[in-house]
């Protein structure tokens, strides 16, 4: 396999691994806060922080990841992107940065505080919209070079009907993931009403995505025709990805095999997702970089490549133990231990 | 103002405030791990509690480290796009890395922190605070290789066209100055770490806490600190060394040695006159400087007056460097004074003098690291990666970094704060007795 072909597949399957454990982390902070407006707070509340308080860190370094590796493989991304996103990088950042102290001196700090809710949840809608136009932008006519001098068109982001589908998009999938998650972890904790609650907030957030994710296509088609051509030549991927849909909310709606109904929300995000990225290829910033275009020299590449499966050698039985300590061990779920 | 100097504002901002978190986080679980590990020796309740509350602080500063952590990370492409461009095709491998030290560390904090009574042995705990030691000094390493790189590059040409060739990684990270920096900054970081425990219970002894566990705390800190302010000299040593060798002109701005000559004198302190470069006021051992950077009184050091003007150092750095040094020694006087008081019989280590030179440690060991990562910056201008690129061609086009200068500022300021009321809500009304005689009414 060509180089740029693993650095893109190591990139987008770390960029869709942080999709997933982010929306479940953005999603239960804004479900906390409606839940205490709504006055529920104390039905799921308890089962969203025995869930995020192990693994707050690890979701994090997922995007951190993303972003130093995008640097180290394809260096030209740097540069224009760099250039280009300095307010809405600089403002997705500094989100970033309240909601993560703030969840840690809430929960370490072991005070309740309605203004750290506030900010955890609101929080967790504002930074995947601002993250999403990084896609946005990627799909071309928001970053022009003219001669030397890379400019950014905030104005034209702004007013762009399919920059718009995108963030609706984003944030109703986040609150669709999350909630089929927390079902799922209510449910293996036997907290029936929990569960019943989130199972509710799984089913009302399921049609909305189906419903964004259909708006995204015809934004699409015409913000960038070359690329929606190319995803409906592949369109048995985006196919599958809607039967994981109808599969996962049937399941949800019976109450049954809650964790397969979360695989399949997760099959179904990974078919459109990587159905998306492949194909926006060549592009990495259409029309400036590819991903030939892009590479970097084959030694550090390679090095990089090296560097990664060792690293995965280290990380991946420290994540099982992770898991298996706190995701999948029942008394820590059900607070016996 | 343009963007080159906002960026430079932004980026000193972050880093300045982010370093105080890192260091504490890089050095704390050593002594987490080591009073954790001397309690179930000893069968010692005190130093298991001493593990915990460090532990119970420790989080706050984690997570602010954590954030300020991501936001220099991004900033870098942000802020500095050229830079980042040449950086990833060159010295990325470290940058990864880091990632996955970080990444590892992050996992096991986790498992860490919510597994104290989880295991029968609690020995497993205890290994447990093995990989977050590991995970969080071997980032510093990392990230200490890319600091490195910028100020002694190697592991690649440039061909006529400017352009990157020749790429060995493994050679980049592994630059003249990793070695000496790398030790500098892990010792060090321990160092600050340990010194504000100290600090931290020497101030509580003060304010009348009678407790043992406060004396087995300061016993324990000082001990560590004073081996770890004698390698920290150690290795401010050999880095003098290595910039006499490799980094001239930064090692004469901080010297303020204007003319190459075998035998040169040290100056220390003094004042400059900034038009006629004339030193006054300052004290001058003979061949001192040859001494140390040599390691031969006679040796030659080279001068200013080798170096072309436009790419000298700003001069100031001098009184960073002197200011950042005696602190260092002050370092090692007091913990020096504190163990031969507890090793000779007749001796009060918890004399209130001595209580009080400890206290203030642990503000002037943090005022330190800033002033030495203030001088190894400011001793590399005008480059931003020596002899290669320069500061102003590195950094972004865009407008309004003066802004993101201004909210990011917001931001720290306000961090910083909820950070000191988190922290002292901590621990407010639940002083270590009452814990440990919660804890042991507990057991009986």
């Amino acid at each position: 396999m060509p180089l740029e072909w693993i650095g893109i597949s190591v990139l987008w399957t770390f960029l869709y691994g942080y999709i997933i454990v982010a929306s479940i982390d953005f999603g239960a902070g804004f479900f906390s806060y409606y839940s205490y407006l709504t006055k529920k707070e104390h039905v799921v509340n308890k089962i969203i922080d025995r869930y995020l308080s192990p693994v707050w860190e690890v979701t994090n370094v997922f995007l951190i990841f993303f972003i130093v590796g995008i640097v180290g493989f394809f260096p030209d991304t740097a540069y224009y992107y760099g250039t280009a996103l300095l307010i809405p990088g600089g403002i997705a950042l500094i989100l970033l940065t309240i909601r993560g102290s703030f969840y840690a001196f809430a929960n370490y700090g072991g005070r309740d505080s309605k203004f750290f809710l506030f900010l955890y949840g609101m929080t967790g809608l504002f930074i995947p919209a601002a993250l999403s136009t990084g896609l946005t932008i990627s799909e071309g006519g928001f970053i022009v070079k003219n001669g030397e001098k890379i400019e950014f068109l905030g104005g034209a982001l702004f007013r762009s009907p399919y920059s718009w589908t995108v963030v609706f998009l984003a944030i109703v999938s986040i609150l669709y993931i999350s909630a089929s998650f927390l079902t799922y972890y209510a449910n293996k904790a036997g907290d029936v009403p929990a569960s019943e609650q989130l199972r509710k907030y799984s089913l009302f957030w399921s049609g909305p995505t189906i419903l964004a994710s259909v708006l995204v296509f015809w934004g699409l088609s015409h913000h960038n025709p070359i690329h929606f051509e190319k995803a409906w030549n592949i369109s048995w991927v985006f196919i599958c990805s809607f039967l994981c849909f109808l599969a996962a909310v049937y399941l949800i709606w019976k109450r049954k095999f809650l964790g397969f109904s979360f695989i399949a929300v997760m099959m179904q995000f990974a078919f459109a997702f990587f159905g998306y990225g492949y194909s926006h290829l060549p592009y990495l910033l259409y029309p400036y970089i590819t991903l030939q275009s892009g590479l970097t020299n084959s030694t550090m590449g390679w090095a990089l490549v090296l560097a990664f499966i060792a690293g995965l050698v280290l990380l991946i039985p420290s994540l099982v133990l992770l898991m298996w300590l706190f995701l999948f061990n029942a008394k820590y779920i059900r607070n016996e231990k | 103002m343009d963007s080159v100097f906002w960026s430079r504002m932004l980026t000193e901002e972050t880093l300045a405030f982010h370093i105080i978190w890192a260091a504490i986080g890089v050095g704390v679980p050593i002594f987490i791990s080591l009073a954790e590990f001397i309690g179930i020796q000893k069968k010692d309740v005190h130093y298991t509690m001493m593990a915990k509350r460090w532990t119970r602080g420790f989080v706050i500063t984690v997570a602010v480290g954590v954030v300020t952590g991501t936001c220099i990370g991004v900033l870098l492409s942000l802020l500095w796009p050229t830079f980042m461009q040449l950086v990833g095709n060159v010295i990325s491998l470290p940058l990864f890395l880091e990632t996955f030290a970080f990444f590892f560390e992050a996992i096991f904090l986790g498992i860490y922190l919510y597994t104290w009574d989880r295991f029968k042995n609690p020995y497993w705990h205890w290994l447990t605070s093995i990989p977050v030691i590991i995970g969080s000094t071997l980032s510093a390493v990392f990230i200490t290789t890319v600091n490195s790189f910028m100020n002694t590059p190697a592991g690649f040409k440039l061909d006529a066209a400017g352009k990157v060739i020749d790429i060995d990684p493994i050679g980049a990270m592994l630059n003249p100055a990793t070695p000496s920096k790398v030790g500098h900054v892990v010792s060090s970081s321990y160092l600050i770490s340990g010194l504000l425990l100290a600090g931290l219970a020497a101030f509580f002894i003060l304010r009348g806490r009678q407790h043992i566990y406060y004396k087995k705390a300061l016993k324990l800190t000082m001990v560590t600190t004073f081996i770890l302010s004698i390698t920290t000299i150690l290795m401010g040593d050999i880095s003098a060394k290595f910039l006499a060798e490799h980094q001239p002109a930064k090692l004469a701005a901080a010297e303020w040695h204007f003319e190459t000559k075998e035998g040169a004198p040290l100056v220390l302190f003094g004042s400059l006159d900034p038009k006629t470069n004339e030193v006054k006021y300052a004290i001058e051992i003979p061949k001192a400087l040859s001494i140390l950077a040599t390691n031969n009184p006679n040796g030659t050091v080279i001068g200013l007056d080798s170096i072309p003007k436009n790419l000298w150092p700003p001069l100031y750095i001098h009184y960073l460097f002197d200011t950042k040094v005696s602190i260092g020694f002050y370092l090692l006087f007091i913990t020096a004074v504190f163990l031969i008081l507890w090793m000779w019989k007749k001796g009060n280590p918890f004399h209130p003098i001595v209580l009080c030179g400890v206290v203030i440690a642990a503000p002037l060991s943090f005022i330190a690291m800033e002033l030495g990562w203030v001088f190894a910056e400011a001793g590399r201008l005008p480059w931003i990666i020596t002899g290669i690129m320069k500061v102003g061609e590195a950094a972004t086009t865009a407008a309004n970094v003066k802004l993101m200068y201004f909210l990011f500022s917001g931001l720290y300021l306000l961090l910083a704060i909820v950070a000191c009321i988190v922290l002292y809500r901590l621990f407010k009304g639940k002083p270590a007795e009452a814990e440990l005689k919660a804890f042991e009414g507990g057991i009986s």
